[in-house]
């Protein structure tokens, strides 16, 4: 398992300097945008990638709750953060595309709009995870999650209809696509999928260290505490186990 | 066998006998809300058509932060007596515990709010263009909104760091759609400006979903503690 | 043209943000290694 993991980095840094060429030479000029719009082959994906960790999260959040099984709540907190992540780089990148194109920041884009409301739910998942003590984290970082998800069908609804109302310029487009930029498109999107998938194994490694290490500490206080000090064990098995991980 | 409305009554006449003793709270969180209907009556001096337009919005956000401040008192007694790991091992319901406690938390909170509106009211010089009844509905279940996830993350919140800041943080984000539609709804009605319907519909929605979610999970994140 | 200005200001800052987040993961990693072994 080890080794496996350079390889992939090594196979997702090509893939996303492929797909970086692709996406500033090989896609053609939009027509109306010019060369700006190649902003989209970064924003769309990392779009993608962030609901896709997010669901990850909803599903491993209910998962716990049925079966409490602590990987499932190691894998909520990583793909909570990574989520973050890439979230934080639509919502960067989105304003930087419309200032050109649209003369404005910002606008209540029904996308753009459940992207920000979601990324707020998730710093907010981050934050009652960090401030909440360990033994009840899981347990409640996976009801906020569900919350989350009831939230949204509601934030993309209330937008909507808001934007029936006060009628705002649409960002990022639609109708259809230039197949010679769909193929870019959806080229971007694997490298940045494996991008994310080798960020969520790397922290969650680092998770999973962190979680022996504190368990391990817990185990030696306990221990501590209920022998004499003329009478050290030598025991400690879990330490040296955490020692082995890490090497 | 108690039922679930026998225990939910007991415990919120409870609390209510205990802030009605104390006072204390009450009158603290009355003055607040009427310095923050003061402060954004100084800082937003539209005219009377402006302000039609952004009284609901003004409102809204000054009831938000009398209910955030309202909230965090209520778990905080319990915490204080114990009381929470009483309930813990009972037989009762925890959803029980959590109704009454909403409950109280929206008596509190109305109250608040028959207090600043009447100030909004004249501050603004305020007069709705549209069918003004319709605003009682939107502030019961605006209100309730606030309350029922409110009360839910005050209890998430409990023994976290930084207890206070926490409730906000958890609840404004999850609140968005709500209060959107508190504001939109108030500003149609005050503005005579088409059907607040929708937005009516859509609290009511928010309403019956996130009551059953808080409901459903409570019991869980009372055996977190 | 001004606007290729965004284009470039667009992807750094992507990579930005994808390094400053792997450099708090490594960070953390040879943090633990360090807390582990001593």
């Amino acid at each position: 398992m080890k080794r496996v993991f350079p390889i992939l980095v090594a196979l997702t840094a090509g893939l996303l300097a492929y797909a970086f060429y692709e996406a500033m030479w090989v896609a053609p000029t939009e027509r109306t945008m010019g060369d700006v719009q190649r902003i989209f082959y970064y924003h769309v994906p990392s779009a993608w990638t962030a609901f896709i960790l997010f669901f990850v999260n909803l599903v491993a959040s209910v998962a716990y709750l049925i079966r409490r099984n602590p990987k499932a709540d190691a894998l909520a907190a990583v793909s909570a953060e990574v989520g973050v992540v890439f979230c934080t780089v639509v919502l960067v990148t989105g304003p930087i595309w419309a200032r050109p194109v649209w003369g404005i920041w910002w606008t209540w884009d029904i996308r753009l709009t459940t992207t920000l409301v979601l990324w707020l739910i998730y710093v907010s998942y981050l934050v009652l995870r960090r401030f909440s003590d360990s033994a009840q984290t899981p347990k409640l970082a996976a009801v906020l999650a569900i919350f989350g998800a009831l939230d949204v069908p509601l934030v993309y609804f209330s937008i909507w209809f808001f934007r029936t109302q006060h009628p705002q310029p649409v960002i990022g487009g639609g109708g259809s696509i230039d197949p010679r930029m769909l193929h870019v498109l959806l080229i971007n999107w694997l490298a940045f999928s494996c991008l994310a998938f080798v960020l969520c194994w790397a922290r969650y490694h680092v998770e999973q260290l962190n979680r022996q290490y504190e368990e391990s500490l817990a185990l030696e206080s306990l221990m501590a505490d209920s022998v004499s000090t003329s009478h050290r064990r030598q025991g400690g098995a879990n330490p040296d186990r955490a020692k082995k991980a890490a090497s | 066998m108690i039922s679930v409305r026998e225990i939910t009554l007991a415990s919120l006449a409870k609390d209510i006998r205990l802030e009605w003793r104390s006072k204390d709270a009450v009158n603290s969180m009355l003055f607040f809300s009427l310095l923050v209907v003061v402060i954004f009556s100084f800082s937003f001096d539209p005219n009377a058509e402006e302000s039609r337009q952004i009284a609901g919005g003004l409102i809204w956000i000054a009831f938000l932060f009398a209910a955030v401040v309202a909230l965090n008192q209520t778990w905080a007694r319990e915490l204080r007596n114990q009381v929470l790991d009483a309930y813990r091992v009972s037989p009762a319901p925890a959803n029980a515990l959590f109704l009454a406690k909403a409950l109280g938390n929206f008596i509190l909170v109305s109250l608040l709010e028959c207090l600043m509106a009447p100030l909004f009211i004249v501050f603004y010089n305020l007069r709705a263009l549209g069918p003004a009844w319709q605003l009682l509905p939107v502030a019961l279940l605006g209100t309730w909104a606030l309350v029922v996830n409110g009360t839910f993350f005050a209890a998430m919140s409990l023994r976290t760091r930084s207890r206070e800041i926490m409730l906000p943080l958890l609840l404004f984000p999850i609140s968005i759609p709500a209060v959107q539609s508190m504001v939109e709804a108030t500003r149609i009605i005050l503005a005579g400006d088409g059907s607040a319907r929708f937005w009516i519909v859509l609290l009511l929605t928010y309403d019956m979903v996130f009551t059953t979610a808080c409901l459903a999970l409570f019991e869980t994140v009372l055996q977190a503690e | 043209m001004n606007s290729v200005k965004f284009l470039y200001a667009a992807y750094i800052a992507t990579w930005v943000i994808h390094g400053a987040y792997f450099t708090t993961l490594v960070r953390r990693y040879l943090r633990l290694r360090r807390q582990i072994k001593g």
